[in-house]
């Protein structure tokens, strides 16, 4: 009963305190979903009260009284007339809620692509999200960086989402509806943040064990710190001698096989790209800060911090996994 | 009609062994015995069902707790939601159409008793099936190996690579059986309402409870088909090496996702046409007026049963289709708001100056209209596709679909236990409980499924085992859960009053709401036979002539 107002109000109160409420939108396609939600729920809630009112009022009104407790009431059949008024009337209103609803269908999804656009692939795989910029030659994890779009030369993000296993949803509620990342199905999306800031969202498709912990990070930045950030990624890994024992031991055991650090022999696609670790906030999709005692944990044993992920314990001894961290810590 | 169908006097039951008793009901071909069956089965998968929701429910009480592991808690939420859908709602109603149908035809028994029982107990087997897999499969080690896949079972998570063992066989196994058992019992309610009704039950005198489940058994046929094939073309791409749902070797994983919601969502409406089908028995009586526009009601039924074929995709809005496709799903869906909403007019129409008398199988049934009106509007905001963008996958489909799963049907199923059980049992269910039963039923549902609305508002994805504090989450959850307990203390209560009642339960006698169909005119519980002669009937409410002769209803029809 009291569900209109949690539905109505609630939400709009809780918005400030949650940061992937989906009424704060925060770019285009979120706005204009907003503004069809506005409508409908307005429209639903004006149903609501008038059926709602005619329920109370009937039970009310009709309820047995001592008065009329023998008699039987007057036997109605039906009424040709007051059906064919609660036909047509429910019939208008779909076709009112049909033209609003394809009109944002139409804009969000048949959004041509402008020239200054920025082309990010989206890869799922279980449990981590790989970022590829194959204009800017960059590739990296988890945390996908975007520039601001302002109205007047938009630069919005256009994704083509691919899955290299099971099926994903990239979700970024304040951004964006979702869209799945279905394997051999590519999807597209996009979105033009209008502020900068970090926004936040999680795989909404079920996709396995560690499906909970697949969240992602969107950082929109301004320009300039969009085209720096775009310099750092496009160099190539950082080649300190001091870790040079992490480094070995990171190149001679199966670590390589799964990660990339450019510019050395590790090459491997199955994990995250590593050429700049140290350039993300959080490690194995959001499941914890980076910083060195948890990246040491995280080699140590993965399932320790993420129960069922796809990276396996490597049983170094600890010297090793003291090194291999180290060795991680220089790559920024 | 003929008056001795009303005087036949209570069944004189002797004493037998138990195992005489059990070899009776094993070897029943009886449409009753088989409905009893049909019916504590479903409460026992209940009972299932319940205990891993509650599972579910611990486990999401706060942020980063740690009561299950994730691989049990993906096992929990795929064996709550196939136990419900599959094992709990769908056999409760064949149970009720079993019982109900024949007695409210005018028949002795169902057109094939023996294809009946057959069908119960594949489905039985089914169920069986579904829960060895919890010591079956790759053995008994760690958590067991029931599926946990979810209830859907999206591919590519069933192949071999990403499941391997033998979980996922499990839930399909299980589910093919249990299938040909409904597809077995959908033929036998077909066949029964058009070839045994008694003298004079024209199909426009049929009650709409035999009506709507003529149309719900049509719609299984339609529905079960493609779900069966799924599962077969499933079995061959793990076991045969075939390529259907199999993407890395250019088969499609949005196949499987049509196959499935081309049953699933006929499924749904399976399953609330039956509860549906209470409604228009139970309002009437307690109003004490006929259904409101009954011509209205069954081609409003035939036309949900038509559109809601060819909404299904409205599941997939997510999934990338094009603009014209999303489209066509987002009006198909809302047109189907379109006769949904005739109907509860109707029923209003019905209560609409009558004389409504609040006993526990109205209530229930009062609670289904407030709760199955929200239902039906959070169901129209998702089939606008750029909304349901943001809703699908989230808290808050899962909070629609628990309203009408739950709110809705549930509560018709109670509604429909209170108000038939004596018929079944011969002795009333107790009144006091059962206004326990339905006022703290109302209060947990309504904490946990109005709140959960929110989470789904605020970003929280359905199906994970824990969530990162700081978004707002956790109080809602806390309280979610916290109504989940309420529910089923109120459970409890239901259960109690059944098994009481059922031992020290007032007598009931032929006719205890003094109503107007003909499963009223036999004893309760009724002999083997239904009824001494078969009666003859002149209109939609056989008993409402014979106890008002002056103003029979036949000189209106
Ligand atoms: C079998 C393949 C595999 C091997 C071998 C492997 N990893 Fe990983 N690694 C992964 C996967 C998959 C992830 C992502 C896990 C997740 O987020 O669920 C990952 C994540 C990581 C991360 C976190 C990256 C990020 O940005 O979130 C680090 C650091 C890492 N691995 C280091 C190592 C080191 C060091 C070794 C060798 C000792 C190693 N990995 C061996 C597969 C592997
Ligand atoms: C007016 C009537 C209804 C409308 C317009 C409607 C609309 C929808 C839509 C659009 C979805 C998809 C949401 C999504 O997955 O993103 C959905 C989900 C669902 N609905 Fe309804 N619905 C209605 C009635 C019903 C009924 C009668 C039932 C059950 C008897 C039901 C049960 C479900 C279930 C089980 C799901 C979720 C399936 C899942 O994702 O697991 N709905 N509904
Ligand atoms: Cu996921
Ligand atoms: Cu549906």
């Amino acid at each position: 009963m009291f569900v209109l107002s949690s539905l109505l109000l609630a939400p709009k109160a809780l918005a400030q305190h949650s940061q992937t409420s989906i009424f704060a939108p925060q770019s285009t396609p979120a706005k204009s979903i907003l503004d069809l939600s506005i409508f409908v729920l307005s429209i639903t809630g004006i149903i609501f009260v008038v059926v709602f009112t005619l329920l109370v009022y009937s039970i009310s009104k009709f309820r047995a009284k001592p008065a009329n407790a023998n008699s039987e009431p007057a036997q109605v059949y039906g009424s040709n007339q007051i059906e064919m008024a609660w036909t047509i009337i429910p019939i208008l209103i779909v076709v009112v809620l049909f033209l609003a609803t394809a009109r944002v269908i139409h804009a969000i999804q048949d959004a041509p692509e402008p020239a200054g656009a920025v082309e990010v692939t989206a890869i799922g795989h279980q449990y981590w999200w790989e970022f590829r910029y194959p204009k800017l030659g960059i590739v990296t994890a988890n945390e996908l960086h975007i520039p601001v779009s302002d109205p007047i030369h938009p630069t919005p993000t256009f994704l083509q989402l691919l899955s290299a296993d099971t099926d994903h949803s990239f979700w970024i509620p304040v951004l964006a509806g979702k869209t799945d990342l279905i394997p051999n199905h590519p999807n597209r999306m996009w979105m033009d943040p209008h502020r900068t800031g970090i926004f936040l969202g999680q795989c909404a498709q079920y996709c396995g064990v560690q499906h909970a912990k697949m969240l992602l990070r969107v950082s929109v930045d301004s320009p300039q710190d969009f085209a720096a950030w775009v310099r750092g990624q496009q160099q190539p890994a950082v080649q300190d001698q001091s870790v040079m024992t992490g480094r070995q031991v990171f190149e001679h055991t199966a670590c390589i096989n799964c990660h990339t650090v450019s510019g050395t022999p590790a090459d491997g696609r199955f994990g995250p790209d590593l050429t700049h670790l140290m350039s993300r906030t959080t490690i194995a999709a959001g499941a914890a800060e980076n910083t060195p005692q948890n990246l040491r944990l995280w080699i140590d044993d993965p399932d320790a911090m993420k129960h069922g992920s796809l990276m396996p314990a490597m049983k170094l001894s600890d010297a090793d996994v003291d090194a291999v961290a180290s060795y991680m810590e220089t790559l920024r | 009609m003929s008056s001795d169908a009303i005087t036949i006097p209570a069944l004189q039951i002797q004493e037998k062994p138990w195992v005489d008793l059990l070899h009776e009901w094993v070897t029943t071909v009886d449409h009753k015995r088989l409905g009893i069956l049909y019916i504590v089965y479903a409460l026992v998968f209940l009972v299932f069902g319940g205990i891993e929701a509650l599972i579910i429910r611990v486990q999401l009480m706060h942020s980063h707790n740690n009561f299950v592991s994730p691989q049990v808690f993906n096992r929990m939420f795929t064996m709550h939601g196939t136990t419900m859908i599959f094992f709990v709602v769908m056999p409760v109603l064949f149970g009720f159409a079993n019982y109900l149908v024949p007695l409210m035809i005018g028949a002795r028994d169902m057109a094939f008793p023996r294809l009946n029982a057959f069908s119960f107990w594949l489905s039985a087997f089914g169920g069986l099936l579904l829960y060895f897999s919890f010591l079956g499969g790759s053995g008994l080690y760690g958590a067991g190996s029931a599926p946990d896949v979810g209830w859907w079972a999206y591919a590519p998570l069933t192949a071999r690579a990403f499941s391997p063992g033998h979980s996922s066989d499990y839930w399909t196994l299980a589910l093919l059986v249990s299938g040909f058992g409904s597809i077995g019992t959908s033929i036998n309610i077909i066949a029964t309402i058009l070839c045994l009704r008694c003298p004079g039950m024209k199909l426009n005198r049929m009650p709409l409870l035999a009506w709507l489940n003529l149309v719900m058994a049509g719609m299984v046929l339609i529905a079960i088909t493609p779900l069966s094939a799924a599962q077969i073309m499933l079995l061959i791409d793990r076991y045969l090496g075939g390529h259907f749902f199999d993407a890395q070797a250019g088969g499609s994983a949005v196949l499987w996702m049509h196959f499935f919601w081309i049953f699933g969502h006929p499924e749904v409406y399976i399953l609330v046409i039956p509860a549906f089908a209470f409604l228009s028995e139970i309002v009437p009586v307690f109003s004490r007026k006929p259904i409101f526009g009954y011509p209205v009601m069954v081609a409003a039924t035939i036309c949900i049963a038509f559109v809601s074929l060819s909404v299904w995709a409205h599941h997939m809005f997510t999934v990338g289709m094009n603009s014209y496709a999303n489209s066509f799903f987002a009006i198909t869906t809302m047109a189907v708001g379109i006769p949904t909403g005739i109907k509860i007019f109707n029923w209003i129409g019905t209560m609409w100056g009558g004389r409504i008398l609040f006993k526990v199988p109205m209530l229930f049934c009062l609670g289904f209209l407030f709760q199955f009106l929200i239902a039906g509007l959070t169901g129209i905001m998702q089939a606008a596709a750029p909304f349901d963008w943001q809703l699908s996958l989230s808290y808050f489909v899962v909070a629609h679909f628990h309203y009408v799963i739950v709110g809705g049907i549930l509560f018709a199923l109670f509604g429909a236990f209170y108000y038939w059980c004596p018929k079944m049992t011969g002795r009333m269910l107790s009144e006091r409980l059962g206004r326990w039963h339905f006022w703290l039923f109302v209060i947990g549902f309504h904490m946990t499924f109005d709140v959960m609305h929110i989470p789904g508002l605020l970003g929280m994805p359905r199906r994970i085992y824990t969530y990162e504090p700081g978004r707002g989450w956790d109080t809602l959850n806390l309280i979610v859960s916290i109504g989940a307990f309420i529910q089923a203390i109120a459970i409890l209560v239901f259960v109690w009053n059944l098994i009481s009642s059922y031992f020290k339960g007032a007598k009931a006698g032929n006719d205890p709401w003094d109503a107007w169909t003909l499963e009223w005119s036999t004893s309760s519980p009724p002999p083997p036979y239904n009824f001494a002669t078969i009666p003859v009937v002149a209109s939609r409410r056989p008993l409402w002539d014979l106890k008002h002769p002056e103003d029979p209803d036949s000189l209106y029809e």
